[in-house]
């Protein structure tokens, strides 16, 4: 006890000083982190000491690796008994691998597709990109269809008027009749799908001939094959599943019972049952010599598999809203679409990122599933790849491949949801 | 709180009936929660209702603009009786306002597009012109230069009166206010009720669910008192508070007078 505190004013404030050294930058940073105790000092070093071993014997694989064999035995022969990794294959069959067996001379269609998906992609992605390109996106899926398969343009540009006809028939009716719209404007699509298109398409056809050599699915493989089946899932099972979550949360009984039903339905099933019902079972069900596509089939078993997934992470998004919000949205007049179009569903969707991002990472690894029922992804082209005599023994190389392949999609997904919640954090900014 | 002048402005007052309740009767499940309410609001009106907490004041409020629905009775809101009739519904929603206690503005949008949202697309303003409506309105409530923010970024009640803004947007010819100011600091409740006073003063009809003693003598034209989910006395404030006639009554300003 020295003297008891007197009063007390101060005179001049203290100008602002840089940390005392060890306590800023590196020094500090590799003692909390890596010795901030013997434990954790011993795991430091043990870690350090794996890491290396691991590395001194991994590096002469990839250091001494061949890239430019024709076959197994001449990069043997190259290799002259050192290890090392015999890449050759992978520039040896690179197009095969990407491409599967499309035709040579048409790889400029998928190459084109995948172009303007980008450019598709861009405006709902970033915020910078004019938002008159979203026009563009709403058609790229015919323009993919019909790059893809070839064909005529004019059937499925026609199959995505047939939304915007729908549209018109709700908008016109819903002023009349509010509760006959809905069921009108679907007819009204199934209608135009089942005669209109093909009838309008044929005519269109034989004044504007729009036509490309026609590639039949069982040509499609390799990465493009994932990427098909993993971009037309990822695009279609968000919306499904926005209508699931909604449908589960419904005050409607029925809507209710039937989405809680298969949602659960398909959420019980593992995905491999659900492709060997498609490639199989459906033959079963469908009239005699219908032609059903098999990529289509495995598209929409991919499709309403990873639905039931994103309508739960999303069902988590929308019971972390607090009701306020909706009250707010309904006090002021909105209706239940509109208070879900602007006021709940930007919120809850945003909430869901991470969630809907490892739904959409979990269906793009997913299809390499395929294997199973015979269509060549990736690793079903890595056996017919092993099957010719030249490449006769080749794992780990073409495996590798596949795998950073995958990682760089997967890891760029998972980056760019990172980016947009930071972009959409609005709070305490 | 507010500066209660002992002679109010007469404020008039009209004989057209904004919002009639007849013999209403509310159940949440088996409870019965509101009981045979019947209140008339002239267009123009101030009303301000109390009572202790759990006494249907809240569930009153929201039938009013049927975000809770009741059994029986009838609301009658401005000539549109509220039934299961979603025009109607709407068409209700779309005149009355209605400010909450925990403000609920929408977190994702900004200042302005919070204002601007429900007169797009539900009155089917141009964007243009329901901007300068907003402007306009959040200079009344003194926080213009606040409309590019988001609510996250706001003090509690700047948010407050960005939601009466937002709420005053839609044209309302009623205003509901739940509890406006009890999520408020002390020194942030003073500038919300300046903004209801501001507002009462201009001659809006106007049902307000507050403690605020001080703001019920100073606007109110009648003060309802609840209890139970009944109504249990309505008077002048005058008369409310200087001579309340039931004991439950006399009781509950005795608590909230008291300290
Ligand atoms: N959704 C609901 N379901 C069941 N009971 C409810 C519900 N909402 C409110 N209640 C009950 O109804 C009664 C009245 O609630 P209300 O919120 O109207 O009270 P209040 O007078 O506004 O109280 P406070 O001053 O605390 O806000 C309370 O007993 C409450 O527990
Ligand atoms: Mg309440």
């Amino acid at each position: 006890m020295t003297a008891l505190p007197g009063p007390y004013v101060r005179t001049e404030m203290l100008p602002q000083q840089p940390p005392p050294i060890g306590q800023a930058g590196l020094l500090r940073w590799v003692r909390e982190n890596l010795f901030s105790s013997v434990l954790n000092a011993t795991l430091t070093l043990v870690t350090i000491l794996v890491v290396f071993s691991l590395v001194r014997h991994m590096l002469p694989w990839f250091a001494n690796s061949v890239w430019t064999a024709g076959s197994l035995t001449e990069c043997r022969e190259m290799l002259d008994g050192k290890t090392g990794a015999c890449f050759s294959v992978v520039a040896d069959r690179w197009n095969q691998m990407v491409f599967g067996f499309y035709p040579v001379e048409l790889y400029w269609r998928p190459i084109l597709a995948v172009v303007l998906l980008l450019a598709a992609l861009a405006p709902m992605l970033f915020s910078g990109v004019p938002r008159q390109l979203l026009w563009f996106s709403v058609f790229y899926p015919a323009v993919a269809v019909w790059l893809l398969w070839g064909g005529s343009l004019w059937g499925p540009i026609l199959a995505t008027v047939g939304f915007g006809i729908a549209f018109m028939v709700y908008q016109s009716v819903a002023r009349l009749q509010a509760l006959l719209a809905a069921p009108l404007a679907l007819l009204s699509l199934m209608v135009w799908w089942l005669w209109g298109v093909g009838l309008v398409a044929g005519v269109a056809q034989s004044i504007v001939p729009l036509d490309l050599t026609e590639v039949r699915s069982h040509e499609f493989g390799g990465f493009m094959l994932s990427v098909v089946i993993g971009v037309t899932g990822i695009a279609l099972s968000l919306p499904m599943g926005i209508l699931l979550a909604l449908g589960r949360k419904s005050d409607l009984f029925l809507i209710r019972t039937v989405c809680i039903g298969f949602i659960e339905f398909i959420r019980g099933v593992p995905l491999i049952t659900l492709l060997f019902t498609a490639s199989t079972l459906l033959n079963y069900f469908l009239p005699p010599n219908t032609n059903f596509d098999i990529t289509l089939r495995v598209i929409i078993m991919v499709t309403i598999f990873a639905a039931a997934y994103m309508a739960e992470v999303i069902r988590g998004g929308l019971s972390a809203l607090p009701t306020g919000q909706y009250e707010a949205a309904d006090a002021l007049g909105l209706n239940y679409w509109k208070a879900q179009r602007l006021i709940i569903m930007p919120q809850a969707l945003k909430i869901s990122i991470p969630g809907i991002v490892n739904t959409f990472i979990g269906l793009f690894k997913d299809t390499t599933l395929v294997i199973f029922i015979g269509l060549l992804d990736p690793l079903g082209l890595t056996n017919s790849i092993r099957a010719d005599v030249n490449w006769n023994g080749i794992y780990w190389e073409l495996f590798l491949f596949v795998g950073v392949m995958f990682f760089i999609v997967c890891f760029s997904m998972s980056r760019y949801s990172m980016y947009l919640e930071r972009r959409l954090k609005t709070d305490h900014l | 709180m507010s500066q209660a002048t002992a002679e109010k402005p007469a404020l008039p007052i009209s004989t057209e009936v904004a919002v009639e309740i007849a013999s209403m009767n509310k159940w949440y499940g088996s409870f019965h929660v509101l009981r045979d309410i019947n209140m008339t609001v002239m267009t123009g009106e101030r009303i301000v209702i109390c009572g202790p907490s759990g006494s249907g004041k809240s569930t009153l409020i929201r039938c009013i603009n049927r975000l809770e629905e009741h059994q029986s009775g009838r609301i009658t809101v401005d000539g549109t009786e509220l039934t299961s009739d979603l025009k109607n519904i709407d068409k209700v929603r779309s005149e009355v306002g209605m400010v909450f206690q925990h403000f609920n503005l929408f977190p994702h949008l900004t200042i302005l597009e919070n204002c601007t949202l429900a007169p797009i697309w539900v009155r089917n303003v141009p964007k243009k012109e329901a901007e300068e409506v907003a402007m306009h309105f959040l200079e009344k409530v003194k926080i213009p230069e606040q409309a590019m923010k988001y609510p996250g970024q706001l003090s509690g009640g700047q948010q407050q009166r960005v939601a009466i803004a937002r709420s005053l947007c839609m044209k309302p010819r009623i205003m509901l206010f739940d509890e406006p100011t009890s999520a408020l600091d002390p020194e942030m409740i003073k500038e919300v009720l300046d903004t209801m006073i501001e507002l009462a003063e201009e001659g809006m009809t106007m049902l307000c669910v507050t403690h605020e003693m001080g703001f019920a003598q100073a606007v109110a034209n009648r003060v309802v008192f609840m209890d139970q989910g009944q109504i249990v006395e309505q008077n002048t404030p005058k008369e409310f508070f200087n001579n309340p006639q039931s004991d439950r009554t006399k009781l509950f300003l005795s608590q909230i007078l008291g300290h």
